[in-house]
């Protein structure tokens, strides 16, 4: 009988709030991710938001090829009508 | 049931009632997580997708940048010299002079004329552009940005041969007006009708 009352102060007294407090670190931690998860979330939405005008790289791609071709037919020309430096003996 | 065995019962039911709890709560912060992650991976899926052409496109726009440097690089230092070139430079961006040119090394250790404390940047371009141009002889401190007396061949260059020689005197401009030497009578025929219509060919 006395094993008996033993068991059930240990299990009372020990188990019981061991058992409480390991469980209630898991539920905080679980809960403490949840504000940084939607937190995640709302970056990544509006990251993806931001990135509505990397479409429009394409466009700014082709405006400089065209840029960088007219400065070369500029150049060419320049190069054709100015005369080069002259060098420092 | 003796009082232990009841109170061993009540015991082992407060810990189930404990881990039901518990555990219910927790598996739906879990839940609560995975709806969170299930957004957050929709989002980054759309930035992967959204961002896989931007490498190659920046780098082709790089690419592009890159070459339209060397030509301009190339273009200045050709057309103005390596000195001179660091001077513009110098003018038009004070500082720049000393991070050099991308495809000259030694344009770091060219001593850059002081250009932009004698000229406006306009008179600037045109004296790169124009070699001949006489402005740069007053370099307070520096050498002469310009050879003067050398610089004009080109320029003399575009004239005739007889202006070259230096002749005393040059042949006189014509002369037009109603006082001209030389008068032309006005031709009739300049607004009238032909006078003979042209013949069809069979």
């Amino acid at each position: 009988m006395t094993l008996w009352w033993i068991g059930d102060v240990v299990l009372l007294l020990v188990i019981l709030p061991v058992v409480a407090y390991l469980l209630r670190g898991v539920l905080e931690a679980a809960r403490s991710i949840v504000p940084s998860v939607r937190q995640i979330a709302t970056v990544a939405a509006a990251g993806s938001k931001d990135l509505d005008a990397a479409a429009l790289l394409l466009t700014t791609r082709d405006q400089v090829e065209r840029t960088v071709a007219g400065v070369a037919n500029y150049g060419g020309s320049l190069d054709g009508i100015v005369d080069d430096a002259e060098e420092k003996g | 049931m003796p009082a232990a065995g009841v109170v061993m019962i009540i015991a082992v039911l407060a810990i189930v009632v404990a881990l039901v709890y518990y555990l219910v709560s927790t598996i739906v912060a879990l839940r609560q997580i995975a709806d969170g992650l299930d957004e957050a991976i929709a989002g980054v899926g759309e930035i992967v997708e959204k961002s896989r052409p931007v490498n190659d496109v920046v780098n082709a726009i790089n690419g592009q940048l890159d070459a339209g440097v060397d030509l301009l690089e190339g273009l200045l230092v050709k057309k103005a010299g390596l000195s001179d070139a660091m001077g513009l430079i110098e003018s038009v961006y004070p500082g720049a002079a000393a991070a050099g040119l991308r495809n000259f090394p030694e344009s770091t250790s060219v001593e850059a004329p002081r250009i932009g404390e004698v000229y406006t940047r306009g008179t600037l371009t045109l004296a790169r552009l124009g070699r001949e141009a006489p402005i740069a002889g007053a370099s307070p401190a520096h050498e002469v940005l310009r050879n003067v007396e050398g610089g004009s061949l080109a320029a003399r260059l575009l004239y005739p041969n007889l202006r070259q020689t230096s002749p005393e005197n040059l042949p006189n401009s014509p002369v037009i007006g109603t006082d001209a030497p030389v008068q032309y009578e006005q031709r009739d025929d300049i607004g009238a009708p032909r006078r003979r219509l042209p013949t069809r060919r069979p």
